[in-house]
């Protein structure tokens, strides 16, 4: 029985390998035919810097045609190696990085042949910013589920967060108490999530696509009645202005992008920081953990586990709001209705696409805040695909890694389940 | 699921095929008693969407000007106070009504020769928003029977509303034929995509919840795309709009030109009894139910969970599909990148509220399109925004969904648990693959 079992499980795994072996292959073949064969005539230039740094860095200007034949041949050989060999757990990640990366930058020369200088600095910090409620909803997302209370309702959080942060800050004309209130809105959200999960039992899924729905109601209603008829008054709370890390931000390439933003990318590192550290390296996570995956042995050895779990939920809609303040007054500067747009949804899905850890989140973020701002910038160069089956892509992709690639996931044993004290 | 079968309810509670077929029960009134003390479903249900339409009044009264100005004078003028804002909300909650069941003025003009069907209007404007909400929220409710969560009735509704589209301006069939093969290929369209779902997760255990979440939004650039090109879009418009679906697509009245229902709530009506008779008498339903109360239990039975999981999205994706296919061919008559609207989230708050059987899920959509059909009409007539239709609604389902928070609230005494109410099943994200 168990032979059959494994040998049946070595067939799974070799037909995934070749399956994704051959699709990487392919990627490099349309890097090689479409990219590099169908190329415009002339270079890709590639700009890196966005002026005012102290030490200039010069274009990069590459053959269109060719460079996209040559990462296309790069990438089909990829895809052999990971085909033919049995690669460690690390070369098959680097391998899955490499190819998209080989992929994307093909993509951009084809793009930007005979075209105007690409910024890539521009397109990365574009990128980061964008990943900014992505990151802090899906760690709203992590610090639940950690202790096994599955959050839906970041997208309300967002939300929620987005509209008291416009109106505290526009009634009080303090940008800070905006970025307070916005964290304590979404953190009440995080407070109705616990006690209708953890007091009442409500089915954690099902109760945070009703708090989703509930936010998106209430704030469409103010919107409405409250901040459309007092537009200066209520919905104008001004943008924060970047800070510059003194130093830091003089580094090339380096430099603009990481240390030259406003303080909502700042608080982000924090919070993800704080994180990372509070869950995997201290008693606290330890805690946090134990009540996650069993939370009756947790009980015995005299962890609080309801407590652990109010306790998390809140915390996590505290970060959430945060990131749903950076839409109103950390990009936009007023609110709109449904702003989130889903956002919520899409942290959700990379904190599961990153395996419950952190770090995975905020990469799984980061291909979501890409994509986004390499479709503003497509559109704008005026590139040659429809912008919709562009924009479809990271979600193709998401799929196909989460059917294929990642398998199956291993979620916080008692995720989703009420603890019931006996 | 505490909410879904979570309350015993009454003849409603599972009844599978191993149950004794005979069995005395409680005379009526002994259970029309019980359920008032006792507070069961029916009982929670009302109570609860008393409670969120007394809250949705509060929030309108207190979020108009008018009234908080006088709030503002409580002491120097209280009775003023208190009546400015029963006259907000029960103004505002009686434009609703009229848009949503009858209006008052209507039935005195149709007695002095005014038009018949101006009466019927608002019944008629519900049940055309109560087809797809059933459609949907069935959609949702068949994969919950499983132990599955389906987020992926927008993206299914698309594929569905796309084909059903496509057939009904591109292709010319003779009358009764085109409009049958039109519906067919919305249920087809829509079990293509959560066929897609259910065999990723039979075959990968990809887990449903994102999947669907991305097939969403997949489905809806896809739209975009399409509708982008030459082949879709309709001649002499640049904007995203398909071509009109033909006469012979279209579902017909059912009661006149002067009203808008149609024969999509037959086939709503139809889609609602033929998920109960699945449920409740075919194999495929016990399957289905006995991989929602415990997979591993189901697999040991030797019932084929990854075939069960792909049928059950199957048939949920074509549910949605048909919803696609009610809106595009009975009252839009082509596609718009917006034309999914909100029925796949509102499926799943109708889902709830219907308790997760079939007859809940048709009253729930029922009072959910009344409400939203009302809530237009009283936003034309007071200002008042439609989204509080949103807030009440939300309100309501969180309600239902916490039995003991409304017994609290109204001092109603909790029924001992049973082993019955305990055996329902738990949807997390990734069940047992």
């Amino acid at each position: 029985m168990s032979v059959v079992a494994a040998t049946r499980r070595r067939v799974a795994t070799l037909d995934r390998r070749t399956v994704a072996g051959a699709f990487f292959a392919a990627l490099g073949a349309l890097d090689i035919l479409g990219f590099g064969l169908g190329a415009h005539a002339g270079d890709a230039v590639f700009r890196f810097s966005v002026g005012g740094e102290s030490a200039h860095v010069p274009d990069l200007s590459l053959p269109a045609g060719t460079t996209a034949i040559v990462l296309g041949s790069l990438s089909v050989a990829l895809g052999a190696l990971y085909a033919g060999w049995q690669l460690g757990r690390t070369a098959r990640r680097v391998v899955i990085a490499a190819v998209m990366a080989l992929f994307i930058l093909a993509l951009l020369c084809w793009v930007d042949a005979g075209n105007s200088p690409l910024n890539i600095v521009g397109l990365l910090q574009s990128s980061l910013t964008r990943s900014i409620p992505l990151v802090l909803g899906a760690m709203s997302g992590l610090l639940g589920e950690r202790a096994a209370v599955i959050n839906i309702a970041i997208e309300g959080q967002l939300l929620i967060g987005a509209f008291a942060a416009a109106v505290a800050a526009s009634a009080a004309g303090m940008l800070w108490l905006g970025l307070i209130s916005g964290s304590l809105a979404g953190g009440l959200i995080g407070v109705l999530l616990a006690v209708f999960a953890i007091r009442y039992l409500v089915d954690q899924i099902v109760l945070g696509v009703v708090l989703n729905v509930f936010v998106l109601g209430l704030t469409g209603y103010l919107y409405d009645r409250a901040l459309v008829p007092y537009q200066t008054t209520l919905n104008s709370p001004g943008v924060y202005g970047t800070i510059r890390v003194p130093g830091l931000a003089d580094i090339p390439i380096i430099g603009p992008i990481f240390f030259d933003s406003n303080v909502f990318l700042y608080i982000t590192y924090a919070v993800l920081l704080l994180v990372q550290v509070g869950v995997f390296h201290t008693r606290w996570g330890l805690r946090v953990r134990a009540v996650g995956e069993h939370p009756v042995a947790a009980e015995t050895v005299g962890i609080r586990v309801i407590y652990t779990r109010y306790r998390q939920l809140v915390l996590g809609g505290l970060i959430a709001g945060i990131g749903g303040a950076y839409l109103t007054i950390g990009s936009v500067g007023a609110f709109g209705k449904g702003m989130s747009s889903g956002q919520g949804y899409i942290a959700l899905a990379a904190m599961i696409f990153g395996r419950w850890t952190p770090f995975g989140a905020v990469g799984a973020a980061l291909l979501f805040g890409f994509a986004s701002a390499l479709q503003n910038i497509l559109s704008i160069l005026g590139a040659p695909i429809p912008s919709d089956i562009l924009l479809m892509t990271p979600y193709l992709v998401v799929i196909l890694v989460v059917a294929g690639l990642v398998g199956r996931v291993r979620m916080p044993a008692a995720d989703g389940k009420p603890y019931i004290k006996s | 699921m505490t909410l879904l079968a979570g309350e015993p309810s009454g003849g409603q509670a599972p009844t599978g095929p191993e149950q004794p077929l005979r069995e005395e029960g409680p005379g009526f009134r002994q259970v029309f008693v019980e359920g008032i003390v006792y507070g069961n479903s029916v009982t929670v249900t009302a109570l609860a969407i008393v409670t969120g339409i007394v809250l949705g009044g509060l929030l309108i009264a207190f979020s108009d000007p008018h009234v908080l100005h006088r709030w503002a004078h409580l002491f120097s003028a209280p009775g003023a106070a208190f009546s400015s804002a029963w006259d907000s909300a029960s103004s505002a909650y009686s434009a609703m009504f009229q848009g949503a069941v009858v209006n008052i003025h209507s039935v005195g003009k149709a007695f002095h020769g005014g038009s018949i069907s101006s009466v019927f209007s608002p019944i008629s404007e519900t049940l055309v928003q109560a087809t797809p909400l059933i459609l949907a929220s069935l959609a949702v409710m068949l994969p919950f029977r499983a132990g599955l969560f389906n987020i992926g009735a927008t993206g299914q509704f698309i594929g569905g509303a796309f084909l059903a589209g496509w057939v009904g301006f591109g292709v010319s069939l003779p009358p009764v034929i085109h409009v049958v093969v039109a519906v067919l290929a919305g249920f087809a369209g829509g079990a293509i995509v959560g066929g897609l779902v259910g065999a990723l997760r039979a075959r990968t255990g990809a887990n449903e919840v994102i999947v669907t979440i991305m097939l969403n939004y997949v489905m809806e650039y896809l739209l975009l795309y399409l509708l982008g090109t030459a082949y879709f879009r309709r001649p002499g418009r640049i904007d995203p709009i398909s071509p009109l679906v033909q006469g012979t697509a279209r579902l017909p009245h059912l009661f006149g030109h002067g009203l808008r229902v149609n024969a999509g709530i037959v086939v709503a009506l139809a889609g609602a009894a033929g998920v109960a008779w699945l449920l409740k008498r075919s194999t495929f339903g016990f399957e289905f139910r006995a991989i929602g109360f415990n997979p591993r239990a189901a697999r040991t039975a030797g019932i084929d969970i990854g075939r069960g999981y792909t049928q059950v999205f199957l048939i949920a994706g074509g549910l949605a599909g048909l919803a696609g296919a009610c809106v595009v061919l009975g009252t839009d008559f082509t596609l718009t990148p917006q034309v999914y609207g909100t029925y796949g989230i509102d499926g799943i708050t109708v889902a709830l509220l219907g308790r997760g059987a079939p007859l809940g899920v048709v009253l729930a959509a029922l009072l959910y399109a009344g409400l939203h059909a009302g809530g237009v009409q009283m936003q034309a007539s007071t200002q008042t925004p439609v989204d509080i239709v949103t807030v009440i609604q939300a309100v309501i389902v969180l309600f239902v969904a916490a039995p003991p928070l409304i017994r609290g609230l109204y001092r109603l005494r909790a029924r001992p648990v049973t082993s019955e109410t305990r055996a329902t099943p738990t949807i997390t994200y990734v069940g047992d693959p």
